[in-house]
């Protein structure tokens, strides 16, 4: 499963390259394109919209599957049934609270999977030595998926909150770790001899060439971090939880609830994209130039 | 305030006598000509190639020295060693009579082939760079110096400007006023106008000779450009390659400004392209 999450990230990543060539062409095609008086919005603007294009198709097709009888509705619920159970939930309140702690518990790991991870990384990425005696360790942990880990984490920190905690800063370290021991040991010498050169001592060099040469692999490391926060998340709940998404995943199993278990999944979905969408948001602004 | 500086560097080396130097140890060789920057007998090598051997180069205060040689002959090590950036060498190397090892490197500021920005910074924040490391950069006088110094190279109105957004010769400005930064004793150029096109290279050669006079710098300018450096310098260090050694020696004893046809300068050129045995 980590294999799966990872491979994930990576083709987050990449599309997140494609994306930022496409905003450029169309950022040179943008020219103001007027109807008589009125201007007319460049083409552009609505581009982003396209995305919601085929899902929204998606979900016209599943209704006509299910309305049609090739799915029974009680493996596939159509999709107007999973709306409306969500609704119910946020109208009575019960879904806030599921909703509110599994952001909880993925700020909390996410926020020490990437303090953690940008400690490591640094280390390893300034020191051979540290390189040397880490990296292969981490290396071969970062190999194990998420769900070998729960039995572990349950036997040494209970089935409170902290071992979920600790599961997901686990999953969100490893992106943080990887990105950023490589960006700051990939920091081009040239820079390095400059700053030998203007000798502006060791501290001096981190804080002015290294890190910030190093600030895009750290962002990186962070979106996929957070992206395998929401991985973990479900493990953690799935197992030894009574609240959270993953919770009413598993409990929507439990009581043959088809349209909990879809409406679990979409939720996990949409708050894991509005996630990703935030990190990237930052990134852009800081690294944006 | 750069004024300041130039003064404080003038007499030690001026007259002669180690009056202002705050160097213990006083050397032999510099007791003569004290000159501000000294080499002895550089021998310098890469596992079995032998880059440097024995070179001797004394260079004057204010004086503009270029350096000659064919390709591999160990310009650039020479300058490599002189910005202390080779910590392993044979003989002696010392600027204003402190060995380079010893931290006499500290006074040195260097140009490299390419710009060596950071691509993040704006421009003031890279000329920012070159000043001592006891400057704060956002004090109000090192913030006056290095938009002065931004002014002298010319690209004012650019402090903000990011390397992304100027051309090639003026990054090549932007690193030229980060290596004046702490007024050193001797400015360093490693071929700074190799990757120009003919017509920025013969701006920045002028500019670079307008930016020297005005200042007072020592220059010490590696090229593998002939013209360039008989255009440019006081004297050319022919170097012959593997192992480097200085072939020979040629004065320029013409006055500034000089014009590039000039029949001297052409008799010239020819005598350097001679000594390179071309």
């Amino acid at each position: 499963m980590a294999a799966d999450t990872r491979r994930e990230s990576d083709v987050s990543r990449e599309s997140d390259a494609r994306h930022g060539s496409d905003a450029g062409g169309s950022a040179r095609a943008a020219e103001p394109r007027t109807l008589g008086p009125i201007p007319v919005p460049s083409a552009s603007r609505f581009r982003p919209l396209l995305g919601l294009f085929v899902p929204l198709a998606l979900v016209v097709v599943w209704h006509a599957l299910v309305t049609t009888g090739v799915f029974a509705a009680y493996q596939l619920p159509p999709p107007l049934r999973v709306a409306k159970t969500l609704y119910g939930m946020a109208a009575s309140g019960e879904l806030w609270g599921h909703v509110a702690i599994t952001l909880q518990r993925v700020a909390l790991g996410a926020g020490l999977g990437i303090v953690v991870g940008t400690v490591f990384g640094t280390l390893t990425g300034l020191s051979r030595t540290a390189s040397d005696l880490l990296d292969p360790l981490l290396q071969s942990l970062k190999n194990i998926p998420s769900l070998a880990w729960v039995p572990l984490f349950l036997l040494w920190f209970g089935i409170g909150e902290t071992a979920k905690v600790l599961l997901i800063s686990v999953g969100a370290f490893f992106p943080v770790y990887l990105n950023l021991s490589t960006g700051i040991a990939a920091v081009d010498e040239e820079l390095l001899e400059v700053a030998e050169v203007y000798d502006l001592g060791r501290v001096e060099s981190l804080r002015r060439v290294v890190f910030p040469a190093a600030l895009p692999d750290l962002l990186v490391g962070i979106r996929g971090g957070v992206g395998l926060a929401w991985m973990f998340v479900v493990a953690a709940e799935l197992i030894a939880a009574s609240q959270g998404i993953g919770f009413l995943l598993s409990d929507g199993r439990a009581l043959a609830r088809p349209d909990i278990i879809v409406g679990s999944i979409l939720l996990f979905a949409f708050l894991g994209n509005c996630s990703d969408v935030a990190v990237k948001e930052v990134r852009n602004r800081v690294v944006g130039r | 305030m750069s004024s300041d500086a130039d003064a404080d560097v003038t007499p030690s080396s001026a007259d002669g006598v180690d009056a202002a130097t705050p160097t213990g140890e006083a050397d032999p060789d510099s007791s003569t000509a004290d000159p501000v920057l000294a080499v002895d007998d550089l021998r310098k090598r890469y596992d079995d190639t032998v880059a440097l051997d024995g070179v001797d180069l004394a260079v004057a205060d204010e004086e503009f020295v270029a350096v000659v040689g064919p390709s591999g002959c160990g310009k650039s090590t020479l300058l490599r060693v002189l910005s202390g950036l080779e910590a392993e060498f044979g003989g002696r190397v010392a600027v204003d009579g402190t060995d380079v090892r010893d931290g006499g490197s500290d006074a040195v500021g260097m140009v490299f082939q390419e710009p060596r920005l950071l691509d993040w910074a704006d421009v003031r924040e890279n000329v920012a760079v070159g000043l001592p490391s006891d400057v704060d950069p956002a004090s109000p006088p090192a913030r006056e110096r290095v938009d002065d110094l931004i002014e002298t190279v010319g690209l004012d109105g650019f402090a903000e400007s990011r390397p992304d957004e100027l051309s090639g010769g003026m990054a090549q400005r932007v690193s030229l006023a980060r290596g004046l930064a702490y007024d050193p004793s001797v400015l360093l150029l490693d071929e700074p106008f190799s990757a120009l096109d003919r017509l920025t290279k013969a701006d920045q050669q002028d500019h670079l000779l307008d930016v020297w006079e005005e200042r007072g710098t020592t220059v010490v300018l590696v090229t593998h450009d002939v013209e360039e450096a008989v255009y440019l310098a006081d004297r050319v260090v022919v170097l012959s390659g593997q192992p480097g050694t200085v072939a020979s020696v040629v004065d320029v004893d013409i006055d500034r400004p000089r014009d590039r046809a000039d029949a001297d300068l052409v008799a010239l050129r020819r005598e350097v392209t001679d000594a390179l045995g071309r």
